[in-house]
């Protein structure tokens, strides 16, 4: 009774709200990166009609998954205003243990546990040394990116490690109708990383250590415990990465894998991520990586040339950026 | 030193909330306290004056848990107290204003009030914030105060100074603090905004919290206080009942003019 009495006069208002929001030029801010996607898939569609088709969604979707997850841990570290650039090297080396285990007679369960303590080694030495060492993220985790990238050659001796394995060629073809495993996976990922972010303790002072590190230590929460989880949680997703990549590719490989870097951190930026800490979301992020992951799919098949997507890939990000200053 | 009693009012006899007994600490050579001893009576707003490095904020931070005092006891409630943290003191209901508000921008007034103190329901080892009970007990707490703030999830980011002020102090007077600690409340507001914190200052008194207040605002001291103590070069140097006392007074006490 008293509910409907409520709820009636405020349909109204709502939807004046609405209207408002539309207008607002930092409500198309927030979404940009949706706003971008559907734009592309449009534009695209229009080109090509098969960029549509049930086949291309699945490819599309299986190609986004790993950049997703990869994003997903970058948002973390970018959320306590840190970046991780290592997150693809912490990936690569993560492969190279996985490829030498597998090639050792591991087996498969042993070998992908080995990827994920690799690549989440390099997650907690990042974090030991920004949060006890006191030195800039960006300086530790370049220089982790040397380091873990370096690891991978020398475990490798820099020769790739061919991977059969059925249920590795299951994951990578597999699915539940257009969904593939591997996008399920990202998916699974991206809504528990959700749930973290904004449904406990932990993802409200990874927030507030980004935001305001002096007002979060204040209130008693130990920042430097902070960032040496949200690196640990990078490693370990870029650990994942790793399984998938190698079960895409079919085979473990010291390769230094600079676009997913890049792509990682373009991905958080297009979802409206601020570079300053304090502020982010997940779905923005796992958009922007669809979005990424659109842009090249749909420039291939129109037959652009493979030279145009990186130079189109720094437009779209610099635009998305663009727009981020008008965020509320 | 004794003080005169007021005439009326339990609260004159009644055993003081906070009794700093010769607390001196020092850092390195530089003797920042020297056997400071003062009371804050329950339920009374105590306003601690001096001039700048005259050991006003180290003597809060001793009573904050922020430092501790190299000799000398705080009783809080009668018994002493050794603080190892700030979060100590603030189990122990002793919440600090700080001067820079220590508020998150981009997270909702909700969320800084119950920022590290989140309300959580557990399903087995997992717990998930209890979104919805911190966004009422937020209501709650902010019209108990009778606080201007828009709405509770509306960003820090969005409010005025004052706003900002008002959640800072809402946050300490809530969970069940019985001393509040404002360092500087009203130093970097307007005329108006210093006038509702003021107002808010008084409303936390009369709900029965005790407040102690750093201030360089003399008449603000006059208008606020029941008690002033003055403390010059690390030392206290003289209190006085605000009722019975003059700016005058206060000012030739920091400034060592006149000696008690």
């Amino acid at each position: 009774m008293t509910d409907a009495t409520l709820a009636a006069p405020q349909r109204g208002p709502d939807h004046r709200a609405w209207a408002a929001r539309l207008r607002d030029v930092g409500f198309w801010a927030d979404w940009a990166a949706l706003v971008g996607l559907v734009v592309l898939v449009i534009v695209f569609q229009s080109a090509n009609s098969t960029f549509l088709s049930v086949g291309n969604i699945q490819s599309m979707l299986v190609a986004a998954a790993i950049l997703i997850i990869l994003a997903v841990g970058q948002t973390f570290v970018i959320a306590t205003s840190g970046i991780d650039l290592s997150i693809a090297s912490a990936m690569t080396l993560g492969a190279v243990a996985f490829g030498q285990a597998y090639q050792a007679g591991w087996g498969l369960g042993p070998a992908c546990l080995l990827a994920v303590a690799a690549s989440a080694a390099v997650g907690v030495a990042n974090g030991l040394i920004v949060a006890r060492g006191k030195i800039t993220d960006f300086i530790v985790t370049l220089g982790a990116l040397s380091a873990a990238s370096g690891l991978a050659l020398i475990l490798s001796d820099g020769k790739p490690v061919t991977v059969v394995d059925a249920s590795l060629l299951k994951l990578s073809t597999g699915g539940l109708g257009v969904l593939g495993w591997t996008f399920l996976i990202a998916a699974g990922v991206a809504v528990a990383a959700h749930v973290v972010l904004f449904h406990t303790r932990f993802g409200t002072h990874v927030l507030a250590t980004g935001g305001a590190p002096e007002s979060a230590s204040a209130m008693g929460i130990s920042t430097a415990r902070i960032k040496i989880a949200v690196y640990v949680i990078s490693g370990v997703l870029a650990g994942l990465g790793s399984i998938l990549l190698v079960a895409r590719v079919g085979a473990a490989e010291p390769a230094a894998n600079t676009s997913f870097l890049l792509n990682s951190v373009a991905a958080v930026v297009l979802g409206g991520v601020s570079l300053f800490g304090g502020r982010a979301t997940i779905i923005g992020p796992v958009i922007g990586a669809l979005l990424l992951t659109a842009l090249v799919n749909g420039l291939t098949l129109l037959g652009v040339s493979q030279f145009y997507q990186p130079l189109s890939v720094g437009i779209v990000v610099v635009l998305a950026a663009f727009l981020t200053r008008f965020q509320r | 030193m004794t003080h005169p009693l007021p005439s009326d009012g339990p609260a004159a006899v009644a055993e003081p909330l906070i009794a700093c007994e010769d607390v001196s600490l020092s850092f390195g050579s530089v003797r920042a306290l020297s056997e400071v001893s003062l009371t804050l009576r329950p339920g009374e707003i105590t306003a601690l004056v001096g001039d700048n490095g005259a050991g006003k904020s180290t003597l809060v931070r001793c009573i904050s848990g922020v430092h501790r005092p190299d000799s000398g006891r705080i009783l809080f409630d009668g018994s002493p107290v050794d603080f190892h943290s700030p979060e100590d003191a603030r189990d122990a209901g002793i919440e600090t204003v700080h001067q820079n508000l220590a508020l998150v921008e981009d997270l909702a007034v909700w969320q800084n009030l119950f920022l590290n103190r989140e309300l959580v329901r557990r399903f087995g080892p997992v717990a998930f914030l209890d979104r919805r009970a911190m966004q009422k007990r937020a209501k709650e707490m902010v019209s108990a105060l009778a606080v201007n703030v828009p709405a509770v999830d509306s960003r820090v980011r969005r409010l005025s100074g004052g706003q900002r002020q008002a959640v800072a102090i809402c946050r300490a007077a809530g969970f069940s603090s019985r001393l509040v600690i404002m360092d500087e409340p009203t130093a970097a507001l307007g005329v108006q905004e210093t006038a509702k914190v003021e107002d808010l200052i008084h409303g936390l008194r009369d709900d029965g919290h005790t407040v102690l207040l750093i201030s360089h605002n003399f008449a603000q001291v006059m208008r606020l206080s029941d008690q002033v103590w003055v403390m010059r070069a690390g030392r206290c140097v003289g209190g006085r009942r605000t009722a019975e006392t003059t700016g005058d007074e206060i000012v030739s006490l920091i400034t060592g003019a006149r000696i008690d």
